[in-house]
């Protein structure tokens, strides 16, 4: 009995004291899905971050003796109409593509992270200037938006990430307002207040932490879209511009001779299609792991 | 309900003035002379300082933003750089191609959407809801222009079904009235181009459908579940109504609500989705000119065009407001 008695504390002793981030990591590697998305994405990006290691084709060099070839052992995914070798093209691609993706949402996270903040947490004009801006932002679909800057500071990488920012700025202006304005009210947030803590260390230490959840959830959606979206700008000719790969890029003239080679058309868009899905995947799974209630 | 709209449209005033001044603060954004930029750096100085001076470059911007709102009001948008046409007659020419792409793309969306998210959560866990929904997640993540040029390589290519571009074969006649080639053959019962106009209108709208079939489809899968839990649906079971007219007369209004909210936005979103589709499949709508006029840097066409899409979209959204306001009374009252 008395074994018994000893043998019963030591069971949750054993498990080392949990955090809110240990559990989240918890459910989410338990959640399928979202272990498919992440290793999806981590192999893109790992291939991507290591392409000048592995021994490939340069992406960039013509050979107009080999266009269009079909794929083979020596090229896996075939050629394209300038003789450059898909793989390595679709290879090197990914580190364009995932680096407009990550700039141009960590441009979106930093500024609307800070409008959603000064929105959420001070009223009066600054709030209402900063949310209707966002509205404005908001009334014009994101697409046409995108191109509409591109078009005006003129078609290349650099605007394009910009723009592609910029139309991601309302979205987590708008997450991070919502989380401010719930934690505002919360009372460890008045404790903080009554202790005489300084605006800037209440937003710093109390306030932000707890925005987070839902800002890595969307920055993961976001990288997503934000790779479709500079492969939307990069087909019409305004995103990255030649010779430079990048897989929106390596599609736009595939349909002159789509039925010739359709591996040159086929291929970067299941790149594309396959990295947005991790991300969707993961973005899912990272929701359901952050905030169990939602899972419903 | 009169009171609510009223409201509303008084709301949407500035919403129209902001959506205005960003068109005005983008345009502006241009590096270096946009004249210069437009005309090409051998362009006389004559030649640049008239298109300044019929841009009204020359004033301050404030003074340029209040003309032109001006114009704007006066449903003056400018003249194109290359032709001198007026931009709003240039738009009114390709808007019905655009028009009648998104209502194609948008009717597809919606009745296979809806169908598909009301059988997924009827039958929740089946090989049906599990493939639809595994299906909707690709659609959402797929590159449209990509999903284009694949729809074209297997159903024009390989299988010759659908024509690979364009709105209607060169060879057919067809009175036009409304640009509108499928309201204009029906008008004029000229079934041979009614036939031929389907045809090319299919893969683009298809193509155009993907991404908001697949959000309406998980939409109105998780509202119809969400519904059907409710004590009253519950109640209706156990007055033994039979499960199909629980479902119809029911769930389903209700589960529409929110359903209704995203058919409306995506309405709006297909508006800049277009311009891929027009891109890929030669279709002769804004979104074409739009891109075409950014590369010949037409920019009073591209300003003209993105304000007139952005000012559809907020209309679309109130009309999506109000609709949700007919649905729910609560709202209205609330």
């Amino acid at each position: 009995m008395d074994e018994q008695a000893l043998a019963i504390p030591s069971v949750p002793a054993a498990r080392a004291p949990s955090g809110y981030y240990t559990d989240a990591w918890r459910r989410l590697r338990r959640n399928r899905w979202a272990v498919l998305g992440m290793a999806v994405v981590g192999v893109f990006a790992v291939l991507a971050a290591g392409a000048p290691l592995l021994n490939l084709p340069d992406p960039i060099t013509q050979d107009l003796n080999g266009r269009l070839l079909s794929p083979s052992r020596l090229h896996w995914l075939g050629t394209d109409d300038l003789g450059r070798d898909l793989l390595s093209r679709i290879i090197y691609g990914g580190r364009t593509s995932l680096t407009v993706g990550i700039v141009s949402v960590s441009i979106a996270l930093a500024i609307g992270t800070l409008l959603g903040l000064v929105g959420g947490y001070y009223s009066g004009w600054a709030e209402s200037v900063t949310m209707r801006l966002m509205d404005v932002m908001l009334a014009f679909p994101a697409t046409l938006l995108a191109i509409f800057i591109v078009g005006i500071r003129g078609p290349g990488l650099n605007n394009a990430m910009l723009a592609i920012g910029v139309i991601n700025i309302p979205i987590f202006a708008r997450i991070v307002r919502g989380s401010v304005l719930r934690a505002r009210q919360e009372d460890y947030v008045e404790a903080a207040r009554a202790l005489g803590a300084s605006q800037v260390r209440i937003i710093g230490r109390h306030i932000l932490p707890n925005t987070l959840a839902p800002v890595i959830v969307q920055t993961t959606l976001g990288v997503g879209s934000a790779v479709l979206e500079a492969a939307g700008l990069s087909f019409l000719g305004l995103g990255a511009q030649a010779p430079t790969p990048e897989w929106g890029a390596m599609l736009t003239n595939t349909r002159e001779y789509l039925r010739d080679a359709p591996w040159a058309a086929t291929f970067p868009g299941i790149a594309i299609l396959l990295t947005v899905v991790g991300c969707n995947l993961l973005g899912d799974g990272l929701r359901d792991a952050l905030d169990p209630r939602l899972r419903q | 309900m009169g009171w609510y709209v009223g409201r509303r449209l008084i709301e949407i005033l500035p919403v129209f003035f902001g959506v205005l001044l960003v068109v005005f603060a983008i345009s502006h954004l241009t590096p270096g002379d946009p004249v210069l930029i437009a005309l090409g750096e051998h362009a006389t100085p004559a030649a640049v300082e008239k298109v300044r001076a019929e841009l009204q470059l020359n004033d301050p911007l404030p003074v340029q933003f209040v003309k032109y709102l001006g114009r704007v009001l006066q449903g003056d948008l400018g003249r194109s750089i290359q032709n001198s046409e007026r931009v709003t007659v240039l738009l009114a020419k390709r808007f019905p191609a655009t028009i009648e792409l998104t209502l194609g793309a948008m009717l597809i969306a919606s009745v296979v959407g809806v169908l598909t998210g009301v059988v997924a959560a009827t039958r929740q866990h089946s090989w049906f809801d599990g493939l639809s929904m595994f299906v909707a997640l690709f659609g959402f993540s797929m590159p449209i222009f990509w999903l284009g040029i694949m729809l074209i390589l297997l159903f024009a290519w390989y299988l010759g079904w659908f024509p690979i571009s364009g709105r209607l074969d060169y060879t057919l006649e067809l009175t036009r009235v409304t640009n509108l080639y499928l309201l204009d053959s029906i008008l004029s019962g000229n079934w041979a181009a009614l036939g031929n106009a389907l045809r090319h209108l299919v893969l683009p709208a298809v193509t155009l459908s993907s991404v908001p079939l697949a959000i309406i489809a998980r939409m109105t899968r998780s509202s119809l579940l969400e519904v059907l839990r409710q004590d009253y649906v519950r109640t209706a079971r156990a007055k033994g109504v039979a499960e199909q007219r629980v479902v119809s007369r029911h769930a389903l209004k209700n589960a529409f609500i929110p359903v209704v909210t995203v058919i409306g936005l995506n309405v709006g979103s297909l508006l800049g989705g277009a311009i891929l589709t027009e891109t890929i499949f030669a279709w002769p709508g804004v979104g074409r000119l739009v891109v075409d006029s950014i590369f010949a840097r037409d920019y009073p066409i591209v300003q003209g065009a993105v304000l007139v899409i952005a000012i559809l979209f907020v209309l679309i959204n109130l009309l999506v407001d109000l609709s949700y306001a007919y649905l729910d009374p609560r709202i209205r009252y609330g």
